[in-house]
């Protein structure tokens, strides 16, 4: 009983005697019967290329991220060095791209591609932290509410249904303004401008949605027989709910913190483009794009390539997204056909 | 028919109710009334003047003084006096929602007309060259900031077209509908179009996953075998069951637009609610901000209702829930 499945599956599967045959068969058998959900769903991933081509473009900003300052080092200008008299036009305007800045300057006379670069830094950061918390959030909530139901249910469905009638753009840049003023106290954490409170607006007032679509889930889970079952044998509410109703419900909280990033990302540049996100000279991509469009009639370049980074970055991860969403759950209808 | 609407009116009471709450936590206690006022008293404003404002706005009271204050105005209509010009906030509020409604009455037949069109389309016809394209577009535009959209659609439709002799559009600014139509229309087609053509992307691929759903059932199948033109069957027997998922979102959408055009108004320099508030926010004018953000989750309570109650009476079994 302690062979090895390998050697046990030819025997089981009355397989040719010849070692070539039975190699195969075994390589046929183990293909049948190890492969999980997750894996499955890998490989299906892995068959579709335009989600390859969307990780690799991801993985590339990841690399421009990690490495800006190697990027800032190759060029010889700094992130916040302005060059008033190389950078700017004798009229004090941006530089077209040259060989001295590839990407040309912005209004300051400080290098466009280094600052896009930079820019990376904040948009990923910004996206995967404010996706972390707003999925954390949105998961708990919705297995709490869908598990215990009754007032519980009452009480975080009525939170969800308020949180989702609050125009978001106009509840964030209010929040994000009064904390700008007057810094926000948490125990030993001080909350002003900047990353933080980004992350914290974006996250409060975007687990609603999350939340909704896991407590359905659970609700449709919670009568099934194993979860009967483990009630039965006695476990404990949390461990039902880490262990018999998470692992069911992960799928779509992965789906969807696939898609969520993308929305982050967009969430935190459309507040620095309002003036109430990442505060300058912080390399930011919506305020590059904000400071950028007084200057659109003079230096297209200034405008289209923080654009052109930002609208890159949505798409592969929007495209990824879809990839893993057809990748995980295979009967919904593909958008890429 | 009447008790639901009852109960999803109470709901909605209950929410507004609660975003009241919140907002009044955001601005009144998160930040510390003493701040508030400093804040607003200036710089090097003496402590006599800081006192003096904090009296007038009843920022020495308890919080309880300051949130019966607040809910008893608000139940009387009024959203208070903005800090700088002792203006009603009801008034800067009625000045720019003409403005944003604008926008919304015409982006929303555009986005809809797109979005259902080519998400027919593509449902009708699966992986054929114009599904392709249709399911590209829209997830570009669905991937596109509307404030990148925006400004591109400027650069190249004001911009460029205007220094090549063709003006066609004005680059921002607004003209009331009733000083003069055509200037209203010119003036709204960029912004019409950004707020359009990235809604228009998530009605493409929800009318299309919709429709691609319902052809498969069983009455569409029953309809075709009966004999009927396929004309007949998309848009009588498939289009109407379709389009429940469509109402829905369009009616959030729609809701969520009063409060959601910020970045579209502020993109074009149209002074509507969102624009209003974006530069209260700069100069910290709180009872505009909150104003906006109240009459902004009004608009969203009552789409929600609106839409509920369409359901309601479209599909009884609704009433039941």
């Amino acid at each position: 009983m302690l062979t090895p499945p390998e050697a046990a599956a030819p025997h089981e599967l009355g397989a040719p005697s010849d070692e070539r045959g039975s190699h195969l068969s075994v390589r046929g058998a183990r293909s049948i019967e190890g492969r999980s959900p997750w894996r499955l769903a890998f490989e299906r991933l892995r068959r579709d290329r335009l989600s390859l081509v969307a990780l690799g473009v991801i993985l590339l900003i990841v690399l421009v991220a990690i490495f800006a300052p190697l990027i800032a080092k190759g060029t010889g200008h700094g992130v916040y060095t302005q060059y008033p008299t190389t950078g700017l036009t004798p009229t004090g305007l941006p530089r077209a791209p040259s060989s001295a800045f590839p990407l040309g300057t912005d209004d300051l006379g400080r290098t466009l591609l280094v600052r896009i670069a930079y820019g990376a830094r904040v948009s990923l950061l910004v996206g995967v932290l404010a996706t972390l918390m707003t999925v954390t959030i949105g998961a708990a909530l919705g297995l709490v509410a869908g598990y215990f139901g009754k007032l519980v249910d009452t009480l975080i469905a009525r939170a969800v249904d308020v949180m989702l009638s609050i125009p978001f753009l106009l509840f964030a840049i209010a929040l994000a303004s009064v904390v700008s003023v007057t810094p926000l106290h948490l125990g030993p954490l001080t909350l002003g401008k900047g990353i933080p409170i980004v992350v914290l607006v974006i996250g409060i007032f975007s687990w609603a949605t999350v939340a909704r679509i896991v407590r359905g889930q659970v609700i449709a889970i919670r009568s099934r027989e194993y979860i009967e079952a483990a009630r039965a044998l006695g476990a404990s509410s949390w461990r039902i709910i880490v262990f018999d109703v998470l692992p069911n419900v992960l799928p779509t909280i992965i789906v969807y913190a696939t898609l969520l990033i993308p929305v982050s990302i967009v969430a935190e540049a459309a507040l620095s483009y309002l003036g109430v996100g990442i505060p300058p000279p912080t390399a930011d991509w919506g305020s590059m794009i904000a400071d950028a469009q007084s200057y659109y009639q003079q230096a297209w370049w200034f405008l289209t390539f923080p654009s052109l980074a930002l609208l890159m970055t949505t798409l592969a991860f929007n495209i990824l997204g879809d990839g893993v969403r057809d990748a995980i759950d295979p009967r919904g209808t593909p958008f890429k056909s | 028919m009447l008790t639901f609407l009852a109960r999803r009116l109470a709901l909605g009471i209950l929410v507004m109710w609660l975003v009241t709450v919140i907002v009044f936590i955001i601005f009144y206690i998160g930040p510390g009334s003493a701040d508030v006022a400093r804040a607003l008293a200036g710089r090097d404003a003496p402590p006599s003047t800081v006192a003096l404002i904090a009296r007038r706005l009843l920022l020495d009271r308890p919080w309880y003084v300051q949130y019966g204050h607040f809910i008893w105005e608000l139940l009387h209509g009024n959203l208070g006096f903005d800090y700088y010009h002792d203006e009603p906030v009801t008034t800067i509020v009625a000045q720019g929602i003409p403005i944003t409604l604008s926008l919304i009455v015409g982006a929303a037949p555009i986005w809809l007309l797109i979005g259902v069109l080519t998400g027919m389309y593509s449902a009708r016809h699966p992986r054929s060259f114009l599904d392709r394209s249709f399911t590209t577009f829209a997830l570009a535009f669905y991937s596109t900031p509307t404030f990148v959209l925006g400004v591109l659609l400027i650069l190249l439709l004001y911009y460029q077209l205007t220094i090549h002799g063709i003006a066609l559009f004005p680059g921002s600014g607004f003209t009331p509908l009733t000083q003069n139509p055509f200037e209203w229309f010119r003036g709204l087609v960029l912004p019409w179009l950004t707020l359009a053509l990235v809604a228009a992307a998530t009605y493409t691929r929800l009318t299309r996953s919709s429709m691609l759903d319902v052809l498969g059932e069983d009455y569409v199948r029953t309809a075709r075998a009966k004999g009927l033109s396929e004309r007949r069957v998309v848009w009588r027997h498939a289009l109407r069951a379709a389009l429940t998922p469509i109402l829905t979102q369009f009616g959030i959408d729609v809701g969520t637009l009063v409060g959601g055009t910020v970045i579209t108004e502020q993109v074009f320099g149209l002074p509507g609610l969102g624009w209003t508030a974006v530069h209260s926010i700069e100069q910290q004018d709180l009872p505009v901000i909150i104003g906006i953000v109240i009459v902004a989750s009004a608009a969203v309570v009552v789409a929600n209702i609106v839409v509920d109650a369409l359901y309601a009476f479209v599909d009884p079994r609704v009433r039941l829930h």
